[in-house]
């Protein structure tokens, strides 16, 4: 039985370093090359010694397919082609190819400059690396090589995010990176169609959480916003450039339209304008409402949105502020936020979540004085508010989309362990399917049943379709006769008389005969005109002949009569045929 | 018969016929003969398409049709081209279309063309002729029978047209009792029902789609579907094609129609439930379907399932929150308690909505099973489609169930923030309508009442419209209530009138809660005297109008005014009549006339209205003294009646408007000036020809100004108009010398009795003894004798007829037109370069207005006389109400160069046609197109149409100004 494996090199019962190995049909596959927020040694990028201790990764992948930009499914994607070497085709969707190497350029230099690492890949690389990157469309089929054929479908989440459907012959995998299924203000939902693949590999981020709906948090949100505006206070919204940030800008946006507001929204500048630049082209990617309208007006110019400026922040009067980074522990966030956090007018949105030791979790968890560096304190009078909008599925959506697939199988990755199980319980009971959740280094290994294609000649098909009654009965299976020939790695449904032709042999006959003995006693052609008789009257519609050299032809059956030797008035019936008949002695009993 | 048909044809060919107006005219070559030529002519299959593409250009005469068909049938057996053919099979299904042709006698042609057919495309295409004759003939059994048995026969076919078409036949011809096959062949004499669900499971998709629509055909045409398909159409929900699922949606509506109440098992356990509950299941679980358009049939499906059981309804819009595996209460919950433990909006924590108690794995059931949760996901949908559907199937269902509306109030209140604006428009107005059941907390009213800042104006007035209707429970929410409405009218300061009227039914509905509001509002103090307020603050009216409406029913209010509030009652009771309602107020000389017209009930009203007009009704002869005083008084009472009693406004009007018209028909037809000499009374002669000239343009008032006219006032008005045709008449004939001008104009005027006789026909037994009735009485003596006798025939009966009774109709409305914006107050002039234009803004509410979309104009007149007639677009009109439209539109201005500032006008106008009112005459109607700008309107009595001005006029200040060089 063929077999499809699947390895997580990273992701595997833990959030980070997306990299999954899939083998299927004899092709190998690595979905997602990422990195690992958490960690700064060897253990930031998967194990690529796995694959092969030494040497080049090229003979060992037919593709490497990555779902979307995020650092965590691509950061280390050259660390992998060009230090660890591959040269086999990236792909990935046009946006994600833009979107990239922007932040792998980023990533770079904060790592290389700031922390002065050694031993990184350089610009240089970056740039090869996205050489190799074969850029997909959504819902195209690409051909990777004969056999393997790869699909995009829209996974919502982030710009450019895409659910890959990979396929060799009749098996196949689903691998949906990061998804949504709930719509947001510039993104739609991730939609797959019923493609029934052997192994649906799922993200799990939310697997224990079935969130409240989208407009009740926003709302909470603009009415935040809005009051403290009104308030004449000034709001400081950090966040990391890309993704929640032009959501947030988005739904800013539109609200300043809608209510005619006019207090100015500044965005930090840098990352942020290349990205919007990307966001502004790939209109086709966004949801509905931007889509629509994106004739008259491109959501992504914003109107009321100017890049900020350092001098800004003294201005008087009310203002909105994204700034990044997001967890106010370093750069142009934290210091607004020290000029701001004075006044009790002030606001500030932490729109995530913030990692313990940063100023960001102090403010959250209610501390109110910070201590700053130099032994200086900072007393914080402004508001805090949290708000936390999440472009992943929760374990509705999942079960969503494993409803909209139908998988025989299910694998889970890129979550907590302990969550996955709940989930893997939940999706068994409730689809009756398998589900696996292999750890980093496990293989999850699930046997297929591909259906095996065979070709069958149209003039063979007709003639067996007009046999049998009429058309369609879905109902019953119908049974065929035909010859099955196998040649060349392809198999081929002939009629018999083809398939004789064909191998160049001889038809052979089987006749059969049979002998019934009558008590008769009339002479033999009486015998025999007898015989004709009757079966004249009892087989109808069918062709009886009495021939002139004694002979009676029912069809292609032939009928003699002789006596016996010993008893004139026992009379012998020679039958002979070549008809695959059971019951031919039948008839004749009653004579 | 073919041979015969077409001999026929090559006569017409040739023919010459006779026409009626004496001229010799060649009919027009007949069409079968010249395609039967062409196709003659044709020589491969290209060409034959071809003059057959031309041929179906044109339209083909009902006689001609059979002999076409033939022609074509003929050809048909000839041709062996499939595209030619199948051109043929679409064409006979075109021909059988042609009105006023009955196809029965090519029924039998057009069966045997099937038999010999080998493409699979020309047999669907000939199906479909068959189903055009099908449709056509209805009432023939026996042509249903055969046309049934043919599909029977094609429905194995391996084509999935040529099955769709048999299909589709089926449904559109098949019946409920006879068995279609004949009894003889056993077993398959089945009826047609269940051979239309074999096909329920066809291995086309598109087979499949066709045979759940031919079922849904059947169940249109009032055949009872049986139960028993449901488990297959059940089956077929999970199709993997949208349109089996879409239409297997309806299937199982209709199912769910028919046999709410039978039992059906829950598979996998030993529970039934009703079939109803069991089908808004399973739609309620197509509303996360993969494809959008499943989702809004789904969505919209919901809506109308009325008879599911609450339970079943209350799930819809369940959603449990889990975060951690811990339960998490959603937003709608917690602000549900903060409102209840009397705390609001802290919201200030973070994590607040922290998961509290753990989860039992076992109890969470992440798969909707049901009816969970289908609303919630549908109003979160991705497509905004999907989400107006849910938006609307909610406020269907909720209206039907009070409680149902209680629970999905938070989730309409939140679409108010759905970023597409039809969205939030839409569930604004489905917040309205379900708003008899409900009552909003503080909390929701917050949330509805931040939509106020929104900048489209549609929003906003949905939203003014809603708090008109809103219940709310606290002082609070009033208080709030109010803070917001000023804040919008602050903002936008157009809002004006929308935004009061707001107020008046949000202080008429809550005067309890008012009450302890009224010290804070009117910014009253115990000890002491605080300044008066600005009287022209539209903020400050907004609060009096709040005031005083709840202060009606709420007595003990007006002790708490103090002196300048009454004032200004006395002020704001005069020009805002319609906001502030009469109060009985202590001391106050108004009072006791305010309170006495309130009082006075409709039913009085109409009893008086009704006895003027029997008084009215007495005055037989035209010279009774008094007659005309009588009138006179009868006319002001109705006019005073129709303006203290609104709701009689219109027919009040009406009657007024008729007496009116009959007192200036008396005035003219006075003694003194019929006796006299003609050259002597040349004075008369005029006021009498201004009367007739009063009178018909009363008239075209009366007939098209009013709406809920019936035939028998229509016959009235045309009495009174006919009367005052012949008096135009006669006056034409004393002061007019010559001969022609009258000849024509008694000639027109014999043609206007006619029609009239045409018209009235049913109406002529009410009008005896009218001027109408003579006439025809002395019809033949009219139409043979000459222009003088005739006038002084018409002189007589118009002396001698007595004056016709009016009967009211139930309710008669007058068309009004309000003219908000612009207000005609500014004196700020608009300036603008001349030459170039300007547009100017309208706003006004038309009431009773039929059709206004192409009846209601926009007339601009300039101080030089000029004037312009601006059609609105059709999308200017908005439906607020019913009788009610709204008309907000731009007209453009322009002007040459003025020295000086100056007032233009613009008004409304009613635009009329009395041909396509009432004679319907083709050629008149079509000439109703209006130009842009007719410098002079065409008078009433020469054209059929014309115009009413309908509102009063609004003078605007512009000024166009030189252009610089």
């Amino acid at each position: 039985m063929p077999e499809i494996k699947v390895t997580p090199l990273g992701a595997g019962q833990d959030v980070g370093r997306s990299c999954i190995l899939v083998s299927i049909g004899g092709k190998n596959i690595m979905l997602d090359c990422g990195m690992h927020m958490g960690y700064n040694d060897d253990r930031r990028f998967p194990d690529f010694s796995y694959i092969t201790q030494n040497g080049r990764l090229t003979e060992f992948l037919d593709c490497v397919i990555i779902s979307h930009f995020h650092l965590d499914h691509c950061g280390a994607l050259p660390f992998m082609s060009e230090m660890v070497g591959y040269d086999g085709p990236i792909y990935m969707t046009h946006p994600t190819k833009a979107i990239c190497p922007i932040l792998l350029e980023d990533f770079r230099k904060i790592t290389v400059d700031k922390k002065g690492e050694t031993n990184f890949f350089t610009s240089q690389m970056i740039k090869d690396c996205m050489k190799k990157v074969v850029p997909l469309n959504l819902h195209q089929t690409v051909q990777v090589d004969d056999e393997l054929e790869i699909k995009a479908y829209y996974a919502g989440h982030v710009l450019g995010a895409a659910m890959v459907h990979i396929k060799v012959g009749s098996e196949s995998v689903v691998y949906t990176g990061d998804y949504n299924m709930t719509p947001d203000r510039h993104l739609g939902a991730a939609w797959i169609d019923k493609c029934r693949p052997d192994i649906l590999i799922s993200e799990s981020t939310y697997a224990t959480t079935i969130r409240d709906s989208k407009r009740c948090r926003e709302r909470d949100f603009l009415k935040k916003v809005h009051e403290s505006i009104e308030r004449g206070g000034k709001v400081l919204i950090p966040v990391f450039a890309l993704g929640r940030a032009q959501e947030l800008c988005i739904l800013l946006e539109t609200f300043w339209e809608r209510m005619n507001l006019k207090a100015p929204i500044y965005f930090s500048t840098g990352l942020t304008e290349k990205a919007n630049h990307y966001y502004k082209l790939f209109i086709t990617w966004t949801n509905q409402k931007i889509r629509k309208t994106f004739v008259q007006r491109n959501m992504f110019e914003f109107k009321h949105i100017k890049p900020f400026d350092r001098s800004y922040a003294d201005n008087p009067g009310p203002m909105v502020v994204f700034a990044t980074p997001g967890m106010l522990h370093a750069g142009q966030s934290l210091q607004i936020f020290k000029k701001w956090a004075g006044n009790e007018k002030n606001m500030v949105i932490m729109p995530g979540y913030c990692v313990q030791g940063t100023i960001g979790h102090k403010i959250l968890n209610g501390q109110r004085k910070l201590e700053m560096e130099g032994r200086a304190t900072l007393d914080v009078k402004l508001q805090v508010e949290y708000m936390s909008f999440s472009a992943h599925a929760d374990a509705k959506g999942i079960m969503q989309l494993i409803r909209m697939a139908e998988p025989r199988n299910m694998l889970l990755v890129h979550g907590e362990g302990a969550k996955m199980v709940f989930l893997k319980g939940k999706i068994e009971q409730e689809f009756s399917i398998d589900c696996y959740m292999p750890a980093n280094g496990e293989t999850a290994t699930v046997t297929t049943n591909p259906s095996v294609p065979v070709d069958i000649s149209l003039n063979l098909l007709k003639r067996e379709m007009a046999l049998g009654g009429p058309l369609p009965d879905p109902k019953k299976p119908r049974t065929m006769h035909g010859t099955l020939i196998m040649k060349e790695n392809s198999l081929k449904l002939v009629s018999s008389e083809q398939a004789l032709k064909e191998l160049g042999l001889n038809e052979h006959q089987l006749r059969f005969t049979c002998r019934v003995q009558l008590q008769d006693p009339h002479s033999d052609t009486d015998t025999l005109h007898r015989v004709y008789t009757h079966l004249k009257s009892v087989l109808k519609g069918y062709t009886i002949q009495h021939l002139p050299d004694g002979t009676v032809m029912v069809e292609s059956i032939v009928i003699k009569v002789s006596s016996s030797a010993e008893d004139p008035n026992t009379k012998v019936l020679l039958l002979s045929g070549v008809i695959r008949t059971r019951t031919w002695g039948v008839f004749f009993q009653p004579c | 018969m073919a041979a015969h048909l077409k001999k026929r044809v090559y006569e017409e060919f040739s023919k010459v016929v006779q026409v009626r107006d004496q001229k010799l005219r060649l009919s027009k070559p007949s069409k079968s003969a010249a395609l039967h030529i062409d196709l003659c002519k044709a020589t491969n299959s290209t060409d034959a398409l071809q003059y057959l593409l031309q041929f179906a250009r044109k339209p083909v005469e009902a006689e001609s049709v059979e002999g076409v068909v033939r022609i074509l049938l003929e050809h048909y057996y000839k041709e062996t081209d499939n595209s030619v053919r199948l051109k043929i099979a679409s064409l006979l299904g075109l021909l059988t279309k042609t009105q006023g042709f009955v196809p029965d006698c090519i029924v039998d042609d057009a069966i045997s063309t099937l038999s010999n057919e080998k493409s699979h495309q020309v047999l669907a295409q000939l199906l479909d002729t068959l189903l055009v004759i099908g449709t056509q003939l209805p009432e023939s059994p026996a042509i249903r029978q055969r046309l049934i048995e043919v599909a029977c026969k094609h429905l194995s076919d391996t084509y999935f047209g040529v099955r769709n078409k048999c299909l589709q036949l089926l449904g559109c011809l098949g019946v409920m009792d006879t068995p279609l096959t004949k009894e003889n062949e056993g077993p398959g004499s089945r009826d047609v029902q269940s051979i239309i669900s074999d096909y329920f499971g066809d291995q086309d998709p598109r087979v499949r789609t066709a045979a759940i629509k031919a079922m849904l055909q059947l169940h249109e045409r009032g055949i009872k579907i049986h139960d028993i398909i449901y488990e297959q159409a059940c089956r077929l929900l999970s199709d993997d094609y949208e349109q089996v699922r879409s239409a297997a949606v309806q299937m199982g509506w209709v199912l769910s129609q028919l046999y709410p109440e039978s039992i059906v098992p829950i598979p996998s356990s030993n529970e039934e439930i009703r079939l109803v509950d069991d089908v808004f299941g399973k739609i309620s679980h197509m509303v996360s379907d993969g494809s959008w358009m499943v989702r809004v049939q789904a969505a919209k499906t919901l809506g109308s399932m009325l008879q599911v059981s609450p339970h079943f309804l209350e799930q819809t819009l369940d959603k449990k929150l889990m975060s951690d595996l811990r339960r998490k209460r959603t937003a709608h919950e917690r602000a549900r308690e903060l409102f209840t433990s009397g705390e609001f909006s802290s919201g200030r924590k973070w994590a607040d909505d922290a998961p509290k108690e753990r989860l039992d794995t076992n109890t969470v059931n992440l798969i909707a099973s049901g009816a969970c949760g289908a609303f919630v996901h549908g109003l979160e949908d991705e497509m905004f489609e999907v989400r107006i559907a849910a938006v609307e199937a909610l406020c269907q269902l909720a209206q039907s169930s009070p409680t149902f509306a209680e629970k999905c109030l938070d989730f309409l209140v939140d679409m108010f923030n759905d970023e597409i604006e039809e969205v939030r428009l839409q569930s604004i107005h489905v917040l309205r309508e379900i708003s008899t059941h409900i009552t909003l907390r503080e909390d929701q009213l917050d949330t509805v009442l931040a939509v106020l800042e929104d900048s489209s104006r549609d929003i906003r007035e949905a939203l003014h419209e809603l708090i008109c209707y809103t219940n709310v429970s606290t002082k609070e929410c009033i208080q709030l209530a109010l803070l917001e409405l000023l804040k919008n009218l602050n903002k936008y300061p157009t809002d004006r009138n929308s935004v009061w009227k707001c107020l008046k039914f949000l202080g008429s509905r809550h005067p309890t809660l008012v009450l302890p509001l009224v010290p804070e509002l009117l910014s009253t103090h115990p000890y002491f005297d605080t300044p008066e307020p600005d009287m022209d603050d539209p903020a400050y009216i907004a609060v009096l109008v709040l005031v005083f409406n709840a202060a009606k029913s709420c007595p003990t209010m007006p002790a708490l005014f103090s002196d300048h509030t009454f004032r200004h009652y006395a002020y704001l009771r005069d020009s805002l009549s319609h906001l502030v309602p009469p109060l009985r107020l202590p001391g106050n000389g108004l009072d006791l006339v305010d309170s006495r017209c309130g009082s006075g009930s409709v039913e009085s009203a109409q009893l008086f209205l009704q006895q003027s007009l029997n008084r009215v009704s007495v005055i037989q002869n035209l010279e009774t003294p008094g007659a005309q005083d009588l009138l006179d008084f009868t006319i002001r009472d109705l006019r005073r009646l129709g303006e203290l009693q609104t709701e009689l406004a219109g027919a009040a009007d009406f009657c007024a408007t008729y007496l009116r018209c009959q007192l200036l028909l008396m005035k003219a037809l006075q003694d003194r000036l019929w006796n006299m000499a003609v050259p002597l009374c040349l004075k008369q002669n005029v006021t009498a020809t201004t009367a007739a000239q009063q009178i018909l343009e009363e008239t075209y008032k009366l007939e098209f100004l009013y709406s809920g006219l019936e035939s028998r006032q229509v016959a009235t008005i045309h009495h009174v108009r006919l009367q005052a045709k012949a008096l135009q008449l006669v006056l034409t004939a004393r002061t007019r010398q010559g001969l022609d001008p009258l000849i024509s104009s008694c000639e027109k005027f014999l043609q206007d009795i006619e029609s009239f006789q045409r018209l009235f026909l049913t109406e002529l037994p009410h009008l005896q003894d009218s001027f109408v009735d003579k006439l025809l009485e002395l019809m033949p003596r009219l139409s043979s004798c000459k222009p003088v006798e005739m006038v002084r025939i018409l002189q007589t009966t118009l002396r001698q007829s007595s004056l016709l009774h009016l009967r009211l109709p139930q309710q008669i409305h007058r068309a009004t037109a309000t003219i908000i914006e612009p207000t005609g107050e500014s004196d700020n002039p608009l300036k603008f370069t001349s030459g170039l234009v300007v547009a100017l803004d309208i706003d006004a509410t038309l009431e009773h207005v039929q059709d206004p979309q192409n009846t209601v104009k926009v007339q601009v007149l300039y101080p030089d006389g000029q004037s312009h007639v601006i059609h609105p677009k059709p999308g200017d009109f908005r439906k607020p109400g019913p009788d009610r439209h709204r008309l907000i539109t731009q007209v453009y201005l322009s002007h040459t160069a003025w020295t000086e500032p100056s007032q233009i006008e613009v008004r409304l106008l009613l635009a009329y046609s009395s041909s396509s009112a009432s004679l319907s005459s083709p050629s008149l109607a079509s000439k109703l197109g209006w130009s842009d700008s007719t410098d002079s309107l065409p008078p009433p009595e020469t054209a059929v149409e014309g115009t009413i001005p309908f509102s009063k006029s609004v003078k605007v200040y512009i000024m166009p100004k030189p252009s610089r060089r």
